[in-house]
């Protein structure tokens, strides 16, 4: 428990020394750009790929699931939209972004703490959290919300195709259902569960990283622990932010 | 001037340090030297302040830097270069782009300006060929010098080197060991090494302070090293079969 708390202060720490202010805004931005290629747009792929499929397998489970004749065929469209917006878009595609870019910030930063790279750039007189951090937060905070998006359409596109290759239901009903109920603030709340997520894991894979110690070993298990514990946050988090902005 | 005033430096109830005290000075190359685990490292650490000391005082020139927070530290900071044992060159950047980190950040000069002194002390390393090159495309003796070249770029009046030999060949440990002493007569900055290489304590040792046990065992120059008569310093210096056998030539 004692552990818990003294990792919450250092964490605290961290992001106090992170958000303080940057030596020079024109170096930090030449670094938010590249961060946001290496973190964001390489993600694109993986996304899309997962989007797809679910999109797709949620569509063939709705159209088995709600087989009756006193539910409408729409009613297929819209909860494969409701999935994919409110729940899928934001909450899994983090959960496997923490996966994937996590571990990459994780074991990046351990592995620059090893070899003295994070020593070196303190003795030049930089605030190494700064430098190395604070882009990658709003690199991820600016651009996994259009990754969300970019899951939605994806998504409900899969679903389309499914609808339209199989046969499994009428694709003009599928449309209906995406139109019907449909409020835009359903959008707003996944981009801003997105942005929250976005902070949750580049913040906490970049302090696994930023106190790893030792060898290789050390750097893959603070990865390990950067993705458990900010995939854990995450869910804790998707809690809180569903109770405050939905009800 | 750096000073270190009765340091003390602890780990986990361990002792690495026990009250050292060491004047280093200016124009000079001076030399950290000792067993592997004998607290050499640790006293560089601390006095670069990346260990922060128990007990005691660490002076450059006039200012405790030990007790300056971390605000005036930074200002010292930028006076100060280092050079890690492994070159600590940041993988993600090319050499050009290491060098150049320092100036992007703390100077105001154009990007002219800043190429030319780039260019400069890459080519005071030998290595104006290779600012396109990441450091994983580069050798041993490449990494130190580029190393080199990013702590000389903002001319600092402090040097660290911590270990710069280690894993090169004779030859080119000679050449990083003489461009060391070269940057310091050229520009009268402290340096201070930390080595077990006595190669280089006999080539440009013109002070040697002898670590034994977190003890400052042992200070004096290149020429008195070999008349010591202290038993732990000639266990250290004559452990080689080759300095065994040129003691009994000499």
């Amino acid at each position: 428990m004692f552990r818990i708390f003294e990792s919450i202060g250092r964490y605290t720490l961290l992001m106090q020394k992170v958000f303080s202010r940057p030596e020079k805004m024109r170096i930090y931005y030449t670094r938010i750009m590249y961060e946001m290629e290496a973190l964001g747009l390489n993600s694109i792929g993986l996304t899309a790929i997962i989007s797809i499929f679910i999109g797709a397998v949620v569509t063939l489970q709705m159209a088995i699931t709600l087989e009756s004749p006193f539910i409408p065929q729409y009613m297929i469209g819209y909860a494969t939209r409701e999935v994919m917006i409110l729940e899928f878009s934001s909450t899994v595609v983090a959960l496997i972004l923490a996966g994937k870019v996590g571990s990459n910030i994780a074991s990046e930063i351990g592995t620059m703490r090893i070899t003295e790279q994070i020593d070196a750039l303190e003795i030049m007189g930089i605030n190494s959290a700064s430098y190395l951090i604070l882009p990658k937060i709003v690199s991820t905070v600016f651009f996994f919300p259009f990754l969300a998006i970019f899951s939605m359409l994806i998504g409900i596109a899969g679903g389309y195709a499914m609808a339209s290759i199989t046969g499994i239901m009428n694709p003009t009903e599928y449309i209906d259902g995406l139109k019907y109920c449909f409020y835009i603030d359903e959008i707003w709340y996944a981009l801003v569960k997105m942005a929250f997520f976005a902070f949750i894991i580049t913040s906490i894979s970049a302090f696994f990283g930023y106190y790893a110690k030792g060898n290789s070993l050390e750097v893959g298990k603070a990865s390990t622990q950067a993705v458990v514990v900010s995939s854990i946050a995450i869910m804790i988090c998707n809690l809180i932010l569903t109770q405050l902005l939905r009800t | 001037m750096i000073k270190a005033e009765n340091i003390v430096k602890s780990f986990d109830g361990r002792t690495v340090l026990k009250n050292i005290s060491v004047q280093f000075e200016a124009g000079q190359t001076n030399l950290i030297i000792g067993r592997s685990g004998s607290g050499k490292t640790v006293l560089l650490k601390c006095l670069v302040g990346l260990h922060e000391v128990d007990e005691g005082a660490i002076y450059y020139d006039d200012v405790c830097f030990s007790t300056l927070d971390f605000r005036r530290r930074k200002a010292i900071r930028r006076d100060v270069g280092m050079i890690f044992q492994g070159g600590a060159l940041l993988d993600a950047s090319t050499v050009e782009e290491n060098v150049k980190l320092p100036l992007d950040l703390f100077t105001d000069q154009s990007e002219e300006e800043k190429m030319e002194r780039v260019n400069y002390c890459l080519k005071r390393v030998n290595l104006d060929h290779a600012h396109h090159l990441y450091p994983s495309e580069l050798s041993g003796g490449m990494v130190k010098r580029a190393a080199i070249a990013r702590a000389i770029v903002m001319n600092p009046r402090y040097l660290f080197c911590d270990e710069p030999n280690s894993g090169l060949d004779p030859q080119t440990s000679i050449v990083i060991d003489n461009l060391i002493q070269d940057i310091t007569k050229e520009y009268n900055i402290t340096t201070i090494i930390n080595t077990h290489d006595m190669n280089s304590v006999m080539e440009i040792g013109e002070k040697v302070v002898f670590i034994y046990e977190g003890n400052k065992w042992w200070e004096g120059s290149h020429d008195d090293i070999l008349q010591a008569d202290n038993k732990e310093l000639n266990d250290f210096v004559f452990a080689s079969a080759m300095a065994k056998r040129a003691r009994g030539v000499f």
